[in-house]
């Protein structure tokens, strides 16, 4: 046996504690850890928009007038990027549930795979929300 | 009858009502995106004969209950997770609820105008 394999192993501090710098510098999530807490935030963001996009169905099927005026209201750049976030939020949702449902039907469970298949969610979600914003608008 | 309040299998029937209802709105999803992308342009024409069918009315309404339980689920899991004192996290829970059977009525009064 070598010497090296004879030195004690160096000790990381332990226990090591939560805080913010440990959050955000220190502690680095995997990329299946990114599409969790994604697929989370995303739900609750469209939870939170849900009154506003109800509110736009609500005026775009009132009228003809009123219609117009969402239309309008729909292609201003701030409104345009918050309902681009949300088609996002949206696509991550699906594409990382579909990916969940798969998980739970036990496929997909291996580190490698899991990690591809969290590529591919990612990936597929921008492709989707470049696509629906270019047919949309 | 001896029951425990916590355990194996309480919280079985929302978890998979939470996956049958995504498997839902992914369907309608998927069928709503067809729809849109085809029609060449939305004007007010398309969009309100679009919603005066029976069949989407429904679609829309199954969605919409889906939704409902799916956000319900997903929002009180949040709220498990992050809020800690009891009363607080019983009030959001209720306010949720509440909140979101506003949003299915008003849902309904949009589709049957």
């Amino acid at each position: 046996m070598s010497d090296a394999a004879l030195k004690t192993p160096v000790r990381k501090p332990r226990p090591k504690y939560l805080n913010l710098q440990a959050l955000l510098f220190e502690i680095r999530l995997p990329v299946t850890g990114w599409i969790s807490i994604l697929h989370r935030i995303s739900g609750a963001l469209l939870f939170v928009a849900l009154v506003w996009l109800l509110w736009m169905l609500d005026h775009s099927l009132s009228s003809e007038a009123a219609f117009e005026k969402i239309k309008h209201y729909a292609g201003l750049w701030p409104v345009k990027l918050a309902l681009l976030v949300l088609v996002w939020a949206y696509s991550h949702h699906f594409c990382a549930g579909i990916r969940y449902l798969f998980l739970d039907l036990d496929k997909g469970l291996e580190k490698g795979t899991a990690r591809m298949t969290s590529w591919i969610v990612f990936g597929t979600s921008f492709a989707l929300t470049a696509f629906l914003g270019w047919r949309l608008w | 009858m001896n029951r425990v309040v916590t355990g194996a299998h309480y919280g079985l029937r929302d978890w998979l009502a939470q996956r049958i209802t995504a498997v839902i709105m992914a369907i309608y999803s998927v069928i709503a995106v067809v729809v849109l992308i085809s029609s060449k342009s939305i004007t007010y024409a398309v969009w309100r004969d679009l919603f005066a069918q029976g069949w989407m009315r429904v679609a829309t309404l199954l969605f919409a209950v889906s939704l409902a339980w799916h956000a319900w689920v997903g929002v009180r899991d949040i709220l498990m997770d992050y809020i800690k004192p009891d009363g607080l996290r019983l009030s959001l829970q209720v306010g949720t609820l509440l909140v979101i059977a506003t949003y299915v009525g008003w849902t309904i009064q949009i589709l049957w105008r």
